[in-house]
């Protein structure tokens, strides 16, 4: 494995540099980190700049500290895990491949992610979420599991707010506060949860190297658009 | 005199129903199910229109025109023919019509965000519409304990800054109160029953009510005020500052009559002033004696015509006590008002907004009382930039009859309304149903709220309180130095 | 081309701060290097920083940073001090020449103490009488301009990256317990050493981050309270309803910032009765000092400082702490850069203020 520092090399140079796996350390708030990145593994130590992993294209960008603003902005494909926490606007208009972060998210993280044919976007989140998750959602699944943080709210407001397709799932049994009355709220069953849930999990838990059964215990709830309410009744043309 | 032709053409099916429709006796019907027109007597009211099966009838500008002249129009040759025939004071009713004064919301564009801050979707994003409108005291005052006590008097709070104005029963029919009562709760604001009073069937509908305090005092007693929200002392409007008004004993009748509590038959007269108040200190002195009588438990509302002075007429009344100032345009309707005074008397709402806001704010007591503008908001873009020239509110009339059916064919003051709303006439009256009218009023000012939050989201602006006086979000076009300095705002492109 | 002052420019930035609680007087030296972590959120057109507790010599005098354009702009100034202050003390404010610093002022700092005779005859108290003298030394001498005025505190602005600001300034020569920064991204080109942040009004400083959308809305309202807002920008208008609010008012900080990042009417209608209650009043009485659209800010003021978020937390700001240190910046990588590895790292809720002050073994 190839390990650079950032200090020292350029981003643009490094770039050219990557081998199949590298380590990058040394970061502090250096800009589009494995941006656009196709292939390879790309270990990123320190603290990462804006725009981490934006447009990430298939490449793996593995993040043992926190990250900041719009990391896996317009990602496409690919993953995305980082150990601490994210910023604000994680993930804004993903198309497709896995956002895994082990602590919490700032506020609107996966505004606007969409699913198309077989892309489809997961956003999961070990920690708590910030208000305005899954604003305008527009497809893939948006997991919260708010681990160390059992019983308490583990998102913030405006949850969900404006979506019209694509699930959040939430391991709660709590209702967000001030829930959209466009959103429905159900519980999950057992079925989905093993069908739906277990698989994204293992995989998140895996990334992270933590058990899995933790990260499922207890009961989720799923936050969907209510498709009778739709928003083209509003407009009357002239 | 003839103004409008009716005609037909070859689709009629002679089923009498425009015949049936028409109030004006412009339509008849003659011998043998035929149709005879009394071009002279039509009002352009479009009844018949709306309501022919076949698309048969149309009305059309009478096509004989007087020699045109550039100085006396044909309007001036008809009316001095009138007044040279009957001696009479030209009567004419709902607003302004004076082409040369400019509507100042016309020339007004709304400024929207690009990149240097976020634009809003008010679909999906949190956008607050939410008003309180009343008085609010200087400072905070502390509890022992260091809490922050309520000392904010009592104040009205609407879902939306659109409020529909004063139009009193006698001049409009009960199902036209009943309609604007209804609609008015379903939307979380608040209609204004006008001086006639307030008929009774209408009492449960007091948290979305303003009563009205005017010169004649129709109808005002204890259970009168204590049946709103909020009381409104009308000193005047916009259609006829500075006189009074007079309803003809002929629609004094029935529960009319007994809702003013005026004797059947008998004209009510609205006195030019309130003859106790002579000065603005005499003001002051019936809004706490209105105060008083209702517990301090209501906001004082003082409507005035905008009128030349109209910037320390605000301030003298935000000193007076009031909780509210209601300002009436220029262009504000009215069931009958002479035609001279309705045309000439008064400035345009906007002038008066901007004067009023900026006076107040010089005096540094414009966050001590509420603002609400009224006299031709014509739509939610009206009504976004009176807000933002400095109104907390806007006020409808004319748009909320449009609503109802009202095609502005400006013959209220006939008492013939074919759309039955500025009417007495049972038979009349029976063609508004209130709750569909209702369910029109709903819609219309839903609808001006969600475009209200589309142009405010547009602005990056998510609550509607920032937007209040906020006259960067307009500019100017086609308007010179000194009405950009009234109206306090930059040139386009500035 | 209009000035700023003239015309409304709108600008983007970055912010840092760092806090102190036990009184630990710190060099300048800290905060330039987290402020220059964020350069590519600057255009060089604007930097600054506000520190506290740096002339504990003078603390009982307050301290004048004031920009000239010219000797007469000096001259003319000195004379209407002369008339309303004793002048304890009076220097250039030293700095060190750099290429990347051009076109400044002449820069001077007073130390001045209210004639006592004048002070009694105005009726006002002492902060009053030294702002009202600020206010009308930018009003009405033509080329100079006051950057601040409070007690043991001082702001050092300039037009350029804020890191070639601070070693214009040499504040790394500067020792406080209270340091914040900024560095500008206007949209206009020239810049103006005035319209740099911080911007202050007696001890208190704002820097900022963002443009809001209520800007008029708030302009017009508090200058009906007797302020002027002479450079258009949101800082100064924010810097005013601070004071408004805190000094004027009477409220708290806490109250201050549920004022201008007021919850939701439905988030308020979630709370328990006594808040519903409270933040409601707060919303109803002083609606007209709601701002709308984003904004970050740290406000320094004497013994402490406050770091708020509009309700939307439309702009990004993260905190962390380690020992009895306070840090606030736009980005974590400007918090970790001057300390590795704080004890807590986090990013505070839009609208709920973050207040820090100093512990009471350090404020004797």
């Amino acid at each position: 494995m190839k390990v650079l520092d950032i200090r020292k090399n350029g981003l643009r140079s490094i770039g050219r540099q990557l081998g199949e796996e590298t380590t990058l350390t040394g970061c502090l708030g250096e800009r589009y980190i494995g941006c656009a990145l196709q292939e390879g593994i790309l270990h990123v130590e320190g603290t990462p700049g804006n725009a981490l992993a934006s447009y990430l294209d298939g490449g793996t960008v593995l993040v043992d500290g926190n990250a900041q603003d719009a990391a896996a902005d317009t990602m496409n494909a690919g993953l995305l895990a980082i150990k601490g926490s994210a910023g604000d606007a994680l993930a804004y208009g993903m198309r497709g491949g896995r956002v895994y972060v082990l602590g919490d998210a700032g506020y609107r993280a996966g505004v606007h992610m969409k699913a198309y044919e077989d892309r489809k976007s997961i956003l999961v989140i070990g920690g708590k979420a910030g208000s305005f998750l899954g604003e305008y959602l527009a497809g893939g699944i948006i997991i919260v599991l708010g681990l160390g943080h059992e019983g308490e709210r583990i998102t913030g407001y405006f949850c969900g707010n404006g979506m019209y397709a694509g699930t959040i799932y939430l391991r709660t049994d709590q209702t967000p506060l001030n829930l959209s009355d466009k959103l429905l709220k159900r519980d999950v069953d057992t079925r989905e949860k093993e069908s739906v849930l277990r698989p994204i999990i293992t995989d998140f838990a895996s990334a992270f190297s933590i058990p899995a059964e933790k990260c499922l215990e207890g009961s989720f709830i799923a936050i969907e658009a209510d498709g009778s309410k739709s928003y083209s009744q509003l407009y009357a043309a002239v | 005199m003839r103004r409008y032709r009716i005609r037909k053409d070859e689709s009629c099916i002679s089923c009498m129903r425009c015949a049936r429709e028409c109030s004006f006796g412009a339509i008849t019907e003659g011998e043998g199910r035929t149709l005879v027109f009394h071009h002279g007597k039509c009002t352009d009211c479009q009844r018949c229109v709306s309501f022919c099966p076949t698309g048969a009838i149309y009305v059309t500008e009478d096509g004989n025109h007087f020699r045109s002249n550039s100085v006396f129009m044909e309007d001036d040759i008809r009316e001095i023919m009138l007044q040279a025939e009957t001696g009479g004071v030209l009567l004419s009713s709902m607003g302004a019509e004076r082409g040369n004064v400019p509507i100042y919301f016309d020339r007004m564009l709304l400024n929207a965000s690009q990149v240097t801050n976020p634009s809003i979707d008010p679909l999906r994003e949190p956008m607050e519409t939410a008003v309180f409108l009343g008085r609010r005291p200087e400072g905070i005052e502390r509890d022992s304990d260091g809490r922050i006590a309520d000392n904010l008097p009592p104040h009205l709070e609407l879902s939306t800054p659109i409020m529909f104005s004063a139009m009193s029963y006698g001049a409009i029919s009960l199902n036209v109160h009943r309609a604007l009562a209804e609609a008015a709760a379903q939307l979380g604001t608040y209609w204004n029953t006008g001086e006639g009073g307030l008929h009774e069937s209408l009492y449960p509908f007091k948290a979305n009510t303003i009563v009205q305090v005017a010169s004649g005092r129709f109808g005002v007693h204890g259970t009168y005020l204590n049946a709103a929200s909020a009381i409104e002392i009308k000193i005047g409007q916009g259609a006829k500052p500075g006189i009074g008004g007079h309803l003809t004993g002929k629609k004094i009748i029935g529960d009319v009559s007994r809702t003013r509590m005026v004797p059947e038959g008998m004209d009510a007269i609205s006195p030019a002033p309130h003859h106790d108040i002579y000065s603005i200190e005499d003001l002051a002195q019936l809004v706490m004696s209105l105060k008083e009588a209702t517990g301090y438990m209501k906001p004082v509302i003082v409507k005035v015509a905008a009128v030349h002075n109209i910037a320390p007429i605000a301030s003298g009344i935000a000193r007076s006590g009031a909780d509210i100032i209601s300002i009436d345009g220029f262009r504000g309707g009215t069931g009958a008002a002479p035609k001279r005074l309705r045309d000439n008397v008064g400035i345009p709402i906007e002038l008066a907004i901007a004067a009023v806001d900026q006076r107040l704010r010089e005096e540094r007591i414009r966050d001590r009382v509420s603002v609400i503008a009224s006299g031709g908001i014509r739509n939610s873009a009206d009504a976004v930039k009176a807000i933002a020239l400095g109104a907390d509110a806007v006020s409808i009339g004319t748009a909320a009859l449009c609503a109802l059916g009202c095609h502005i064919c400006a013959s209220c003051h006939t008492g013939r309304c074919a759309w039955g709303l500025a009417t007495q006439d049972p038979a009349l009256m029976e063609r508004l149903d209130p709750e569909k009218g209702a369910a029109r009023l709903v819609n219309l000012v839903n609808a001006w709220t969600r475009e209200i939050k589309e142009i405010m989201g547009g602005m990056g602006i998510n609550s509607i309180e920032a937007l209040r006086g906020n006259r960067l979000a307009l500019r100017g076009v086609d308007l010179n130095s000194k009405e950009l300095e009234i109206l306090g705002i930059r040139y386009a492109g500035e | 081309m209009k000035k700023e002052g003239e015309v409304r420019i709108s600008s983007g930035c970055a912010i840092s701060g760092i806090f102190c609680r036990d009184g630990r007087r710190i060099s300048g030296e800290a905060i330039k290097r987290s402020i220059a972590v964020m350069h590519s959120r600057s255009n060089g057109l604007g930097g600054g920083f506000a520190a506290y507790g740096i002339y504990p010599q003078y603390r009982e005098y307050p301290a004048l940073h004031v920009f000239y354009d010219s000797e007469t702009a000096r001259e003319e100034t000195e004379r209407f001090l002369g008339r309303r202050f004793d002048i304890i003390n009076l220097s250039k404010i030293p700095v060190r020449q750099s290429a990347k610093i051009v076109d400044a002022p002449l820069i001077w700092r007073y130390f001045i103490l209210p004639l006592p005779h004048m002070l009694q005859d105005s009726q006002l108290d002492e902060d009053e009488y030294t702002s009202r003298a600020a206010i009308m030394i930018n009003d009405s001498i033509t080329g100079a301009y006051v950057i601040s005025c409070g007690k043991d505190m001082g702001v050092f602005k300039a037009v350029g990256y804020p890191e070639d600001v601070a070693d214009f300034y040499r504040i790394d020569e500067y020792e406080g317990y209270s340091w914040t920064a900024h560095g500008r991204y206007p949209t206009n080109t020239p810049g103006w050493w005035a319209g740099s942040h911080p911007f202050s009004l007696l001890d208190l400083t704002v820097v900022h981050n963002g443009e809001i959308s209520s800007y008029d809305a708030n302009r017009r309202a508090v200058e009906m309270y007797g302020y002027t807002c002479n450079l258009l920008t949101d800082t100064e208008v924010i810097a005013y309803m601070l004071d408004y609010l805190s000094r004027k008012q009477g409220l708290t900080l806490k109250e201050c910032s549920e004022v201008l990042a007021a919850p939701f009417w439905s988030t308020i209608a979630i709370k328990d009765k006594e808040e519903r209650r409270r933040l409601s009043y707060l919303r109803k009485m002083f609606s007209s000092f709601l701002i709308t659209g984003p904004f970050s800010i740290l406000v320094g003021f004497s013994g402490g400082m406050m770091a708020l978020n509009d309700r939307l937390k439309l702009r990004s700001l993260v905190a962390a702490e380690k020992g009895s240190t306070v840090y606030f910046s736009s980005e974590e990588a400007a918090i970790r850069i001057i300390e590795e590895s704080p004890d807590r790292v986090w990013a505070p809720r839009g609208g709920e203020a973050v207040i820090v002050t100093l512990d009471k073994e350090a404020v004797s």
